[in-house]
């Protein structure tokens, strides 16, 4: 089996933590991952903010670079939700078709695919999972609390087999942060708003780290908490379960 | 009391945001009063929280919204003949059927009706279709005193404001607000804000309205086709002290509201209070199915945009809505924005779904309103794609032109950018260098990021770098 490793352009250029280890991750996982060196961005900037018709290149791109693999992995719910959702390349849709089929955030790979049930990690720390949207809603990889329906979480359950950690309880389970891509800057004070009320939701409940499946959101939540002065930090959840940050 | 009250001239202040002031810039002034937005978020939070323990309650409630989706499904591919059915069946009851195409037309029907009653005021219950329509506003310039009877309604209404929300339209007032909106118009004592008291002050002066009003105006939640009858939900009963007291009964109606039998109005009934406020069922549900002795009853059944919307592949599905208002309260930005933020009748989620195609410029920053978390969707009494909607509204606002100049050229820029693995490498590094060395650049009062977030610490080298370096390339 070979992954293809997505690894999206904000977090290629501002957390290299987090794609590194996913990496490190995968492979002591026994994967053959492959990085394609000429990968950019999925296209959901334009996209969600209605220029869909200007993604041709991103499309192309991406279709060229990770067709090819088994399966495709990337450690952000909302970059996989997009290709998922809405790839597309007239000249080949077979392939944009296969691509959406087969890519997979992170943690839907390890407990789906890799069916991993335990991991070799420790993390005694006080941590608050912050369950990133379109992850959650848009690729179910836990429980939605709108929903009249049994309680699962993918994010949750690889946690679990971290060695020490403490996973805290929210107010509010599952509360958009607001990030939401380019709301974050077109609608600055209700993005902000909503970010000091998630941040402050895991404040309460003693959080040291907070944690996701989107660096996107965590990225959002960090500007606010470094702004603060606070001493709480951010982590993607692939730099817990890989045992913890900076370990390159 | 309250005879004499003269508050009666009706003019709303316009929505706001008519004069081009975004969703963006009224959420800005909103969320000035930190305090204000953590109260309005949590007031509504908590009419979530009930929402939940009330569905929760009901094991079988996924499958209560496949079903009424089914229902509601079935309505719109047969719209044509659930509304003749509906009129043959109302008119052999002794009902007067109008069709409106427009809110011009409607509102042209109401003042016929009550010119040739030869009155000069009139009772209303909740009806959030004449405030699409801006009936207030057209019958007072035409000199005819209406009373908006639902306690939130008459609130809204005294403070000279359009309702925030559908079905808690003064949801953004607190209640000293209305202590003192009430002293300032009703003659109560100043400084009481004691809900018990203004409750019953406002029954008291809503009570002599019901008893002098010949014509009254009411809203239809359900139009059933196989009877003709048409209910309407009320908390306060006010729908029917409007009607019962009334010589002249007139419902208005969207085309949308039919259902196709009295059967299904059990489906609907179970989801729309639960949705709204977390209730089991509404304190009232009036069946009306035809005129008492000597009383008049008119049903005016208005498209306003409705059957462009059906058309609208994509979109049509919006038209399930059932006005329940729950996508409002579970809404993130609504709670940290308010109702008039989105300035329009209908707020929320939904309303930026369906304000679109009554007027694409006006309303072109409303599907942008959103993070398009989806909590709106799942919590659809009707399972409206309300977020999906919000995604393809923002494409075909671009299509038709309505993107900011600014937002056009950036967005090219970054296309042709991420485009290109060469371009986007030097883009990034670039970028990574000024954030490094010159931090000005980004960190001044230009970045709308940097306002109330610090700017990520932009590392030594990317993962493509690190990668290059430490793997061997494939």
């Amino acid at each position: 089996m070979t992954v293809g490793l997505f690894i999206p352009c904000y977090v290629d250029q501002f957390y290299p933590g987090a794609a590194i280890a996913t990496l490190q991750l995968l492979e002591k996982l026994g994967v053959n991952v492959v990085y394609p060196a000429n990968q950019t961005c999925c296209g959901q900037p334009m996209a969600n903010s209605g220029f869909e018709h200007l993604t041709g290149g991103c499309n192309e791109l991406f279709i060229k670079n990770f067709a090819e693999f088994d399966y495709i992995v990337a450690p952000s719910g909302s970059c996989v939700l997009h290709i998922k959702h809405h790839i597309h390349d007239e000249k080949q849709p077979e392939k944009a078709a296969s691509v959406s089929h087969k890519i997979y955030e992170l943690t839907s790979f390890l407990t789906d695919v890799l069916k991993v049930t335990s991991l070799p990690a420790k993390f005694p720390h006080k941590v608050g999972m912050h369950q990133s949207c379109h992850g959650q809603r848009g690729l179910h990889l836990s429980q939605m609390t709108e929903l009249v329906a049994p309680y699962y979480s993918k994010p949750g359950s690889l946690l679990n087999m971290v060695e020490g950690i403490e996973l805290i309880e929210l107010n509010r389970a599952d509360e958009c942060c607001g990030f939401g891509g380019t709301f974050c800057v077109a609608e600055e004070a209700v993005s902000v708003k909503m970010g000091k009320d998630r941040v402050a939701d895991h404040l309460k409940h003693g959080a040291e780290y907070i944690t996701g499946v989107d660096m996107s959101c965590l990225m959002h939540m960090e500007g606010i908490l470094n702004r603060q002065g606070s001493k709480v930090k951010i982590l993607h959840i692939a730099e817990i379960l890989n045992g913890g940050p900076l370990n390159p | 009391m309250s005879q004499n009250i003269t508050t009666h001239t009706d003019k709303k202040l316009p929505l706001q945001g008519a004069g081009g002031a975004d969703h963006a810039a009224l959420a800005d002034i909103f969320n000035k009063d930190e305090d204000r937005v953590n109260w309005h978020d949590e007031t509504l939070w908590w009419i979530r929280a009930k929402r939940d323990l009330s569905v929760h309650k009901i094991p079988e409630w996924e499958a209560l919204r496949d079903t009424a989706s089914a229902i509601k499904n079935n309505v719109l591919s047969n719209l044509n003949s659930y509304l003749q059915q509906f009129e043959a069946n109302a008119q052999a009851n002794g009902i007067v059927i109008h069709w409106a195409a427009d809110g011009a037309e409607h509102n042209a029907i109401v003042h016929s009706l009550i010119k040739k009653h030869n009155v000069t005021r009139m009772v209303k219950s909740k009806s959030m279709l004449t405030e699409e329509l801006h009936l207030n506003e057209y019958l007072a310039e035409n000199g005819i005193d209406v009373i908006d009877s639902d306690l939130g309604e008459r609130i809204v209404q005294l403070a000279k404001e359009p309702p925030s929300h559908i079905v808690l339209p003064c949801i953004h007032k607190k209640k000293e607000e209305i202590g003192e909106l009430f002293h300032q118009f009703l003659g109560t004592p100043a400084g009481n804000a004691d809900p018990q008291f203004l409750t019953e002050t406002a029954r008291h002066h809503l009570r002599e309205t019901f008893l002098s009003r010949k014509v009254a105006l009411t809203g239809v939640n359900f139009a059933i086709a196989e009877t003709g009858e048409f209910v309407v939900c009320t908390n306060e009963g006010n729908a029917d002290m409007g009607a019962h007291l009334s010589d002249i009964h007139i419902a208005s109606m969207g085309i949308e509201k039919i259902i196709p039998e009295r059967k299904h109005l059990g489906v609907f009934l179970r989801l729309l209070t639960r949705s709204a406020t977390g209730q089991p069922i509404t304190t009232y549900s009036s069946h009306f199915s035809k005129p008492r002795d000597g009383q008049e009853m008119h049903i005016i059944i208005v498209d306003n945009g409705r059957t462009v919307q059906l058309g609208r592949e994509d979109f049509r599905n919006s038209l399930k809505c059932i006005r329940c208002g729950a996508c409002m309260n579970t809404c993130p930005v609504y709670r940290r924005s308010g109702g008039h933020s989105y300035h329009n009748a209908i707020s929320g989620p939904i309303g930026a779904i369906l304000a679109p195609n009554l007027d694409m410029e006006k309303y072109a920053d409303l599907p942008f309103a959103s993070t398009l978390c989806g909590s709106c969707s799942n919590v659809c009494p009707v399972k409206i794609d309300i977020h999906d909607q919000l995604y393809k509204w923002r494409q075909v606002i671009v299509q038709n032109g309505y993107a900011p100049t600014a937002k056009k050229l950036s967005m090219q820029a970054m296309a042709t950018t991420l485009a290109s693995p060469f371009a986007y490498h030097m883009a990034g590094k670039a970028g990574r260098l000024v954030m490094k060395y010159a931090p000005f650049a980004l960190n001044n009062k230009l970045n709308p990021w940097y306002k109330q977030r610090d700017m990520p610490k932009p590392p030594d080298e990317s993962f493509g770098e690190w990668y290059k370096k430490n793997r061997k390339a494939p």
